[in-house]
């Protein structure tokens, strides 16, 4: 989005994340009201600040994955799954510190991404969605069965993070840490698709026969992005893990998978601001759901069975109106804004 | 671990994977006419058997009508839901449509535990006789042979409608090529709607089959995520392959947890099984094995 007279003349200027002035100015707005919110905020609503902030770090790397590269996942809570358990065994039962565990549950649900990208060479489309989805129910599975590491069905007991003497027990102190990992770990992504990697990834979405063509290894990128969003999806789940306290492997189902590919959808496909959008919409939904069901519950008891029931079918009838009327996401809509804004009051 | 112990294992992993084979064969005539993956082929299922229970035991009506019922039921949802929530997808990256399909998961299943509850029902009376018989020494029960015989009729009879009947081969044409089949008179709008009419039949009547086995609760929509495999590994638009792949599912399924839980001590690997079967299989043939492989030029 520019302004008038804002020429580019070097391709320097033409690549900033941040393009004018404006947008400086509204970005450092927001970081100082991210960083004010514990202090507006608590109990409940700061909790859920602290997941939709995770589940920021999360769609980013679907978003790497299924937007960006082409290639649909229907695992990404497996993967969310692997990641908090590494962290858990390695901080709650090896005693290490919250700041390897987080890292190396990165590392290691990369790895375990790739293991599961390994079909993606031969597979493509719809089978390879498939695919994603059979690793979703065999992690899930052995989640509950590999008891010596994840506690089976009783879960593990997370500790919070420690610096020194201070321990960040609170869920204020946390958000600092979630809010530090998540703009890094965005800025990350923003980067990099702008660089030679993320153009190799679209080029490989786009058409990927004229990619290989172009001297783009397919093999290495669609592996590099499942490498990369799982990256992603591993720090998330560890987060994730450390904030809740308790690891547990309902918490990783094929529902959480759903949710997330949801979110980039919604939020817009292809689009680091649409899987921000995305994932605030998707936190924010079923909250605003359960109030209105609570409410409706507690004036009328005797529709309570009715309601809960029907609180999952809205949401399912939420996305699919979505879909329907919005099919390319809350980021083109975003863009419609600002067009509309930049040309006011004229239409043209 | 007798003969006779294996021997049941495969009679009962068949009877499963007949209607597994009847599921998949839903999913497929759907995929192959619209290219639509209709990720709620499980709540298809459990709509069938929830819909045939009302008829059948809280209103009373005799088997034949309720079943009739029942497919006039699914077949009404389906033009429903073709034409408000499938019909504007058209044209929509596939990434939407399975998200389109999943949202219309959640909804069909919250209608069913708001009207029927969480409960396990259970068909009263059976549909089928209870008494056993013996084939070749192994008693297995009748309404396991019914079940069976049922869904391969079903599948017979389906495939012999799209290989001869005008509207079968209004299918197959509109499958290869849309535009030339719209060029040739077939409307391809009724051919969509046709094939989810059919789809949602197969997968109600094997919902009904299988809530006549095993009584009929809201979990029963996982059958839909068996379905994949077996889909999968007979190729996507193959009917042959569905069928095939569901009965192979079904046994393997069956099989390997019989077998972990009598040798290795290790349960539910039922739910894992053929998800792994899945992989392997799609690492050796990545179109299933009999899929179309798609050829493609630059």
């Amino acid at each position: 989005m520019q302004y008038c007279g804002d020429f580019r003349t070097t391709y320097e200027k033409d690549v900033m994340i941040f393009q004018t002035p404006f947008i400086k100015v509204c970005m450092g707005f927001l970081g100082v009201a991210l960083l004010a919110l514990p202090f507006l905020i608590k109990g409940e609503y700061l909790w859920i600040a602290l997941q939709i902030l995770i589940a920021v770090i999360g769609a980013v790397g679907l978003n790497i994955l299924t937007g960006f590269t082409g290639q649909i996942s229907l695992g990404q809570g497996a993967f969310l799954g692997v990641g908090a358990y590494t962290s858990a065994y390695l901080t709650a039962k090896m005693g290490l510190s919250f700041w390897v565990g987080v890292p190396a549950a990165g590392l290691v649900t990369a790895m375990a991404g790739m293991v599961f990208g390994v079909p993606s060479l031969r597979l493509k489309g719809l089978y390879l969605a498939i695919a994603t989805l059979a690793s979703q129910f065999i992690l899930e599975w052995v989640f509950i069965r590999w008891e010596s590491v994840t506690g089976g069905s009783y879960g593990i007991a997370v500790p919070r993070p420690v610096i020194g003497d201070f321990s960040f027990e609170s869920d204020r102190s946390y958000y600092y840490i979630v809010l530090a990992f998540t703009v890094v770990m965005t800025l990350f992504a923003t980067n990099l698709i702008r660089t030679k990697t993320g153009r190799a990834f679209m080029a490989v979405r786009d058409h990927y026969i004229s990619a290989e063509i172009m001297g783009i290894s397919l093999y290495k990128y669609r592996l590099l992005s499942f490498g990369i969003s799982s990256f992603y999806a591993g720090v998330a789940g560890a987060l994730f893990g450390h904030a809740l306290k308790f690891v547990s492997s309902e918490q990783f189902n094929i529902g959480v998978s759903i949710v997330y590919l949801a979110m980039i959808i919604i939020g817009g496909l292809g689009s680091i601001i649409g899987s921000v959008f995305g994932a605030v919409f998707m936190i924010l939904l079923p909250k605003l759901l359960s109030v209105v069901t609570t409410v409706i519950s507690a004036d009328i008891p005797s529709l309570t069975r009715l309601v809960t029931a029907f609180e999952q079918g809205i949401f399912g009838l939420i996305i699919v109106l979505f879909l329907i009327f919005e099919p390319d996401g809350l980021a083109h809509r975003w863009r419609l804004i600002k067009a509309y804004w930049k040309l006011y009051p004229f239409s043209y | 671990m007798t003969t006779q112990y294996l021997l049941q294992l495969v009679i009962s992993g068949l009877v499963i994977g007949s209607i597994y084979a009847a599921v998949a064969l839903g999913f497929t005539i759907i995929y192959k006419a619209t290219r639509v993956v209709n990720f709620a082929q499980g709540e298809f299922l459990m709509v069938g058997a929830y819909v045939c229970y009302a008829f059948l035991v809280q209103m009373h009506v005799p088997f034949w009508a309720a079943l009739l019922l029942t497919i006039l039921f699914a077949l009404a949802m389906a033009v429903i839901l073709e034409r408000l929530v499938l019909r504007p997808m058209i044209g929509e990256p596939i990434i939407s449509i399975i998200m389109v399909t999943i949202g219309l998961s959640l909804v069909l299943r919250s209608l069913v535990t708001a009207i029927w509850g969480n409960d396990i029902l259970v068909y009263e009376p059976k549909l089928f006789p209870q008494e056993t018989v013996s084939i070749g020494g192994i008693p297995v029960s009748q309404e396991f042979i019914w079940c069976f015989v049922l869904s391969m009729v079903l599948l017979a009879v389906f495939s012999v409608f799209f290989k001869f009947s005008k509207a079968g081969v209004a299918m197959r044409a509109t499958a290869f090529n849309q535009q030339t089949a719209q060029s040739m008179g077939i409307s391809v709008k009724s051919i969509f709607a046709l094939s989810w009419i059919i789809s949602a039949i197969v997968s109600g009547i094997g919902g009904v089959l299988i809530g006549n086995i095993n009584g009929i609760n809201s979990s029963l929509y996982h059958f839909g995520l068996k379905v994949f495999p077996a889909t999968i590994l007979g190729g996507l638009d193959s009917i042959l392959g569905a069928a095939l792949g569901g009965l192979i599912i079904g046994l393997l399924e069956n099989l390997s947890d019989g077998l972990c839980k009598a040798y290795l001590d290790l349960s539910g690997v039922k739910e894992v099984a053929p998800y792994v079967i899945l992989v392997v299989i799609l690492m050796i043939k990545p179109y299933g094995l009999f899929g179309t492989k798609e050829i493609e030029r630059v």
